[in-house]
């Protein structure tokens, strides 16, 4: 009788259905994976981007649509455009991050526009590239990346890096479809896998659970910025649709009807999570654009899903009240992520680059985003420079040790062995992640008191996870989002505890002010023993 | 969450099992493609967006499983109206050529 092995098993013992090679790996499919790979292709490497779903749908853009800091190379614009920022980030942006960002994505956007992707034109002919229909954008790049040559595999999740004697030498994982198991060796590897959220359901966010921070922290890359991971977003309480720029035009009240003073879309989200954190039932209607029959028309358009929401459930969102509620969007709208090192997006580790969300955004936005349209400009800008960087460092590899001998590091979740009957499942471990970083009182409202327990109860489920945190039943994707999940929300709250001010979306209330001394960034490692130390900033000029 | 698959309307394309990003669906021999996992939706409509028959359904639910059957929704056209409302359908344009956000939020 053939015996089934386990995908633990196989990654353990490295047994691979499936061996590839090319010169850079990309792992995540969404925008900044797919100008990375796109970039790459264009500057000589051969590439294989893996997403853990599809690349098209993948992540929170492709389901959503987002704004793009698209700035007309106009001296006075950009300035202002940089400097509107510069407050609500806490002043931990530079200016020279910005510059560059702004040119890149400028030059990219336009590149979209010569790649047929449909830009809105006004009367004058002037087309305006300020916002992106995410089905749109990614299947546009999708169909970039097929005509590239790229290969592609989807549903191919990369569950652990691999090494030789010169460092990250490629990755493998499993296809959640035909269940094999695959290894890449690669020169060089980007890591575009984008933030967490904690399995919140915010809008295509579930498939965004902090793995690519697990590869990274694996390989010895550190973080900047984890404290910035506590964004939540406004939805009816029934939905997923996480979208709320059309919120600027509504009202919140009481299940009575009065009014909520202090509540809104940007600055008054806070108030909003207070009620709820009561125990009071928030609705929200859009009553500004009640009598605006054009601006309903041209809502509809901008966002066909915001309405696709509410035309289902009978609600017309312009004469109705429904309820509301906040969904944890973790790091995906917070700003911190994996540290990267130079202009390259290189990370600490030689050959290991990252892009888009995976990466920390504090460089153009300090501690706070409030939105997608700098994240889509990181997502594109970091995506052409890892890819370039990325093309460039393979290149320079010795092209003699292209059959590197790939060997793996013990990872956490991945094993030969099964535990035995007492092990840990992946569901039980990411509720008990979720149950640290959803409530609004522990996560939003942060206080030493409430922090060091929390933080406390999660380094306790790490050590219980290194021993007997194992696959059961085929979930070896679970198992190792779970940790990843895990492993950030550490990351997390570790940070979040050594920040003593209140700074971006980083709010304590036992420290309700910001503080000068603290200007500088907070920089975390380790997976066993988390350190944070901090970092001063450069001159802006 | 995806709640109706219309069997009779499938064309078997498989489009849903490939582009579905966490994987809901399953591929089957000589049929359409079943819901295997609808616990695992995360509500993001994209299967509807891609399926070229009007065969899916997503309920903007997300949190629980409706039951919503195709008699519920007999006397509406809900059933893969998303593909349309974006313009992906035969003949239609892509909608985003009319987004006029620049307009009046994007100021």
């Amino acid at each position: 009788m053939a015996i089934e092995l386990t995908q633990s098993y196989k990654l353990a013992t490295q047994l691979y259905d499936v061996s590839l090679k090319a010169d850079v790996l990309v792992i995540g499919g969404g925008p900044a994976g797919a100008w990375t790979a796109i970039t790459a292709t264009q500057n000589g490497a051969s590439v294989i981007l893996v997403d853990k779903g599809y690349c098209g749908t993948s992540g929170a853009t492709a389901p959503s649509g987002t704004g793009v800091w698209y700035i007309q190379p106009d001296k006075e614009k950009r300035e202002e455009a940089m400097k509107s920022r510069e407050a609500l980030g806490g002043y931990l942006s530079e200016r020279k991050w910005m510059k560059r960002v702004l040119d890149r994505t400028y030059a990219n956007m336009n590149q979209l526009e010569n790649w047929g992707y449909p830009f809105p034109i006004d009367e004058k002919g002037v087309a305006h590239k300020r916002s992106l229909q995410g089905p749109e954008y990614m299947r546009l790049m999708r169909r970039k990346l097929n005509k590239a040559k790229i290969t592609i595999l989807d549903h191919s999740p990369a569950l652990e890096l691999l090494y030789d004697s010169h460092g990250v030498a490629g990755a493998a994982g499993i296809n959640e479809q035909t269940n094999q198991t695959w290894s890449v060796q690669a020169s060089s590897i980007v890591i575009a896998s984008g933030g967490c959220a904690f399995l919140s359901k915010a809008l295509g966010c579930n498939v965004l659970t902090g793995d690519g921070y697990l590869l990274a922290a694996e390989a010895g890359a550190d973080f900047s910025g984890m404290e910035f991971s506590n964004a939540y977003a406004i939805t009816p309480k029934f939905s997923s649709i996480t979208k709320t720029a059309f919120y600027n035009w509504a009202s919140f009240t009481y299940e009575d009807g009065s009014i909520i003073e202090g509540a809104g879309s940007q600055r008054g989200r806070s108030v909003i999570a207070k009620k709820l954190q009561e125990g009071q039932k928030v609705f929200a209607q859009l009553v500004k654009a009640k009598d605006d029959l054009d601006l309903q028309k041209w809502m509809r358009i901008a966002q066909p899903n915001f309405f696709v929401q509410f035309d289902r459930m009978g609600i017309n969102p312009f004469e109705d009240r429904f309820e509301v509620t906040l969904r944890l969007e973790g790091t995906v709208r917070g700003t911190g992520g994996i540290r990267i090192v130079d202009e390259t997006c290189a990370t600490s580790v030689p050959g290991l680059f990252a892009a888009g969300d995976a990466a920390t955004r504090e460089l153009i936005c300090g501690g706070f985003t409030g939105g997608g349209s700098y994240n889509a400009a990181w997502a594109i800008s970091s995506g052409y420079w890892s890819g370039e960087a990325a093309a460039k460092y393979a290149s320079s590899f010795n092209r003699d040790k292209r059959d590197r001998a790939l060997t793996r590091k013990q990872v956490i979740g991945i094993n030969e062995h099964s535990s035995g009957k007492d092990f840990l499942d992946a569901t039980e471990v990411t509720k008990r992640v979720q149950a640290e970083v959803t409530p609004f009182d522990k996560n939003l409202f942060r206080t030493e008191e409430i922090l060091t327990p929390a933080l406390l109860r999660l380094n306790t489920l790490w050590n219980e996870t290194k021993t007997s945190l194992q696959e059961n039943q085929g979930n070896l994707l679970r198992v190792r989002e779970s940790a990843a999940m895990l492993a950030t929300s550490r990351w997390m709250y570790t940070t979040a505890l050594e920040r003593k001010e209140t700074r971006g979306m980083h709010k304590r209330l036992d420290y309700p002010v910001l503080d000068e001394n603290q200007h500088y960034r907070l920089i975390t490692s380790g997976l066993d023993e988390i350190k944070v130390k901090p970092t001063t900033i450069l001159q802006n000029t | 969450m995806i709640e109706i698959l219309l069997e009779d309307q499938c064309v078997e394309c498989n489009l849903c099992v490939k582009v579905c990003p966490t994987n809901v669906f399953e591929r089957r021999d000589g049929k359409a493609p079943k819901i295997a996992r609808q616990d695992d939706c995360q509500t993001c409509y994209m299967c509807e967006l891609y399926c070229p028959v009007k065969a899916l359904y997503v309920a903007p639910n997300a949190d629980e499983v409706m039951g919503i059957t195709e008699q519920d929704l007999n006397e509406t056209d809900l059933i893969g109206s998303y593909r349309s409302s974006i313009g992906w359908e035969k003949g239609q344009k892509s909608t985003a050529k009319q987004d006029l956000a620049y307009k009046f939020y994007l100021k």
